[in-house]
């Protein structure tokens, strides 16, 4: 059958079985645009930046699983999409992205809106390609999809020039995938799952440190197996949070910079560390030639370029975790550590991150715990970066699997609106809290305007400090509070904002209003905003300074502790 | 451990648009040396065999080798340094030369059984092959003589003996088939 490149594109989305598609025409993407209402089973969301298109692609995959997709016209459109993909491929997310090009024979030319993205995405893709005639297209599609979604995730980008998209062929439906540069599928080796196994039936003090390989691979049934069955304390990295249960007895927090001073004690006094879908970030280890220098090493992951990136390992294990998990479970006998667990209670004992100063100010910290509160640990939270991002991974309290979304290795400010209706679009029952810090909200806001057009749930909750707060945070601290470019004094009044968006908007400013406004937005049937007026000076605790130890370690002064 | 050494590595890699700078894109971000590197076609079809020296000590090398892997247009990776491999490089040098000093060039020439393939009025252009420690040892010799430019391919290599069978991706017959 003759069609038409454009066609040929829609038709190939579906067939991997994609049905939403978020992003923005122009010149070199119009004939594909121009196809879509041929194809009303792809639903497209027109956001009103291309950054919220690939950052809600993102929140869409987390959700799903299954590759986000975003489109975007050649040149700008195409730049604009830059930080979502980088913040894709740092924290494994697959997306695909189609941008348009110039015509294929203007290429290399200057023609307007050119831009070589295939370029300039080079290092932040998986992968990607320039499709220069249309009969190539249903294999690229097939291939982005394959490559996207297996082995480690990432964003994969696909360049179509706006001729190509006009091009008539004979269609045929892919065959088979030939990439014999690509094999992402280990097994795990037998032999290394059974030294791994022993290392663990021998280990008094081990712990499990659980990334955001395990809800990628969806092994939360086999990492409870493990922990039960061995009473191993589970502690998560911050993507790999809502991955165990958070009300369970082995819960152990998360660790590192900002993570719970308990979490990274028990790291550095455990004799073996458990590594599961996880890198060893430099937020995790600090300093990393003094990272848990008590403990050998078990790292499992199917990457194999992550193992002994950053920390030597003596157990390696290159495969995808649940069903590595699940083989080694059964070499793995039944323990109790009782001495070690006892450790573990004391630890949490002394060194109380999670506790909230007494006060009658409104802390944002406080906000964030009467969230999980009013929502019982059952909504999807999605985050900027900063404070408010820190205080969202610490005090909300997660019960369900692949409910907290936040842009970890990219530290990607604004993640916090399009990512939020990206998840909403994916799960429309879910209740999905955005916990925003009133900086980031600035960067993205304008796709309140794409969550009330598609009349998207999302709730909105700003900490609004006044602040770049982390940033201040480090000011003080590092800087004797030299607060440079630092204060928003001029930030919008984000209720009437909201309104002017046709999106109901709440402000608080006291602590007592906090439990109230927040049942206020989840009886409301649409979207909300929450504008909470808090603390302004408000610190995170406990802080490790980058490239630290455990040992260095800032936890909350007991005079800011008192303040009343 | 040593601190610092040259590896060679060798790639099999698709011969399409980009993978050059693919490639080249992922040593300079990862922070990685190249000292020497030489492309060119394989004994497939629309494969290319690439050779990389690279500097560094051996953890360096084998993300070097994890990271090319990475590469979905890289087929075949290997870290032939350790093993018994056949290493060469192709070199021009126009080194300067009179009357006086065109025998002893001549005689050094011999030693290394380069060849002179031009001869102007004061210059020599000289060809050798061999491996890069010998290249470097002739570069270094007719510099007392004053050496002009210096172009070199970099080094190529291959295992020597049967155990290239080993070698081949399994994974793609369509290179099996084509080498037998
Ligand atoms: C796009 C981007 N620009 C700059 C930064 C650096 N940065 C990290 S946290 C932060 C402050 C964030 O302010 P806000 O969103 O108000 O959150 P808060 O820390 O106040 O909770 C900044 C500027 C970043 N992470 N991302
Ligand atoms: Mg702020």
């Amino acid at each position: 059958m003759i069609k038409k490149g454009s066609q040929i594109v829609c038709e190939s989305l579906l067939r991997e079985g994609c049905n939403v598609v978020f992003g923005i025409p122009g010149g070199a993407i119009l004939p594909l645009y121009q196809a879509l209402p041929e194809y009303p089973e792809l639903r497209h969301i027109l956001t009103r930046h291309e950054q919220g298109a690939s950052l809600a692609a993102d929140g869409y995959a987390r959700v799903t699983g299954k590759p986000g997709v975003a489109f975007a016209t050649s040149g700008p459109g195409a730049t604009n999409l830059v930080t979502g993909i980088a913040s894709a491929q740092m924290d494994s997310v697959p997306l695909v992205i189609v941008t348009g090009q110039v015509n294929s024979w203007t290429i290399g030319s200057d023609a307007f809106q050119e831009t070589d993205i295939t370029g300039i995405t080079l290092p932040i893709t998986k992968h990607n390609f320039l499709v220069m005639d249309a009969s190539e297209i249903a294999t690229s599609i097939k291939e982005a999809f394959y490559i996207a979604n297996s082995g480690r995730p990432g964003p994969v980008l696909v360049d179509i020039p706006r001729d190509v998209f006009m091009q008539e062929v004979e269609y045929e439906e892919p065959g088979e995938l030939n990439l014999p540069g690509y094999s992402p599928n280990f097994s795990g080796h037998s032999g290394q799952i059974r030294k791994a196994a022993n290392l663990i039936n021998k280990s008094e003090k081990p712990v499990i440190v659980a990334g955001h390989g395990v809800i990628i691979s969806k092994a939360y049934d086999e990492l409870k197996a493990l922990a039960e069955k061995a009473q191993i304390p589970v502690i998560t990295t911050l993507l790999g949070i809502s991955c165990f249960p958070e009300d369970h007895v082995l819960w152990t927090g998360w660790p590192g910079m900002h993570g719970m001073a308990y979490s990274s004690f028990a790291i550095e006094e455990a004799d073996l560390i458990i590594a599961l879908g996880m890198r060893f970030d430099d937020r995790i280890t600090g300093n990393p030639s003094k990272f848990a220098l008590n403990s050998k090493k078990i790292h499992i992951d199917v990457d194999p370029s992550e193992i002994g990136k950053n920390i030597a390992v003596d157990v390696p294990i290159v495969g995808d975790v649940k069903e590595v998990l699940s083989r080694m479970n059964n070499h793995v006998v039944d323990a109790t550590h009782p001495s070690w667990l006892k450790r573990i209670d004391v630890l949490k004992e002394d060194h109380p991150s999670l506790d909230i100063p007494e006060t009658s100010k409104l802390l944002a910290r406080q906000v964030v715990r009467d969230i999980s509160d009013e929502t019982k640990g059952d909504a999807t939270i999605v985050t900027g970066v900063g404070q408010h991002q820190m205080w969202a991974a610490q005090h909300y309290r997660f019960k369900k699997p692949c409910t907290f979304l936040t842009s970890g290795g990219s530290g990607t400010m604004g993640y916090e609106v399009p990512a939020a209706m990206g998840a909403q679009v994916a799960d429309p029952e879910s209740t999905v809290w955005s916990i925003a810090g009133d900086g980031g909200f600035q960067m993205t806001l304008c796709e309140l305007a794409t969550i009330a057009e598609n009349k998207l749930p999302v709730k909105f909750a700003i900490l609004n400090n006044g602040f770049l707060g982390m940033v201040r945070q480090w000011q003080e601290i590092f800087f004797d509070s030299s607060y440079v470019s630092t204060a928003y004094t001029g930030n919008p009044d984000f209720v009437r904002l909201a309104e002017a968006y046709g999106i109901k908007g709440i402000r608080v400013t006291d602590k007592t209003q906090v439990k109230t406004a927040i049942a206020e937005a989840m009886d409301h049937d649409g979207p909300v905003l929450v504008d909470f007026i808090v603390e302004q000076e408000e610190n995170v605790y406990p802080m490790i300074p980058s490239g630290m130890t455990v040992f260095d370690m800032i936890e909350e002064p007991v005079s800011e502790k008192v303040t009343t | 451990m040593k601190s610092s050494e040259k590896h060679t590595i060798t790639a099999l890699v698709e011969d399409r648009a980009g993978v050059l700078n693919r490639i080249s894109s992922m040593f300079r971000r990862r922070g990685y040396n190249i000292s020497s590197l030489a492309v060119g076609k394989s004994e497939s079809p629309g494969l290319s065999r690439m050779t990389f020296v690279v500097d560094g000590d051996a953890k360096t090398v084998e993300m070097v080798v994890k990271n090319l892997h990475k590469l979905v247009e890289v087929i075949k990776v290997s870290d032939i340094s350790e093993e018994n491999a056949v290493s060469r490089e192709l070199a021009l040098i126009r080194v300067k030369c009179d009357v006086a000093s065109r025998s002893e060039i001549m005689q050094i020439v011999d030693i290394f059984r380069a060849k002179i393939v031009d001869v102007s009025q004061d210059t020599l252009i000289v060809e050798v092959t061999g491996n890069e420690d010998k290249v470097n040892s002739l570069v270094d010799l007719l510099g007392s003589f004053g050496v002009f430019e210096v172009m070199r391919t970099g080094t190529v290599a291959m295992s020597r003996g049967t155990s290239f069978e080993q070698d081949k991706p399994v994974s793609n017959p369509r290179i099996l088939e084509n080498a037998s």
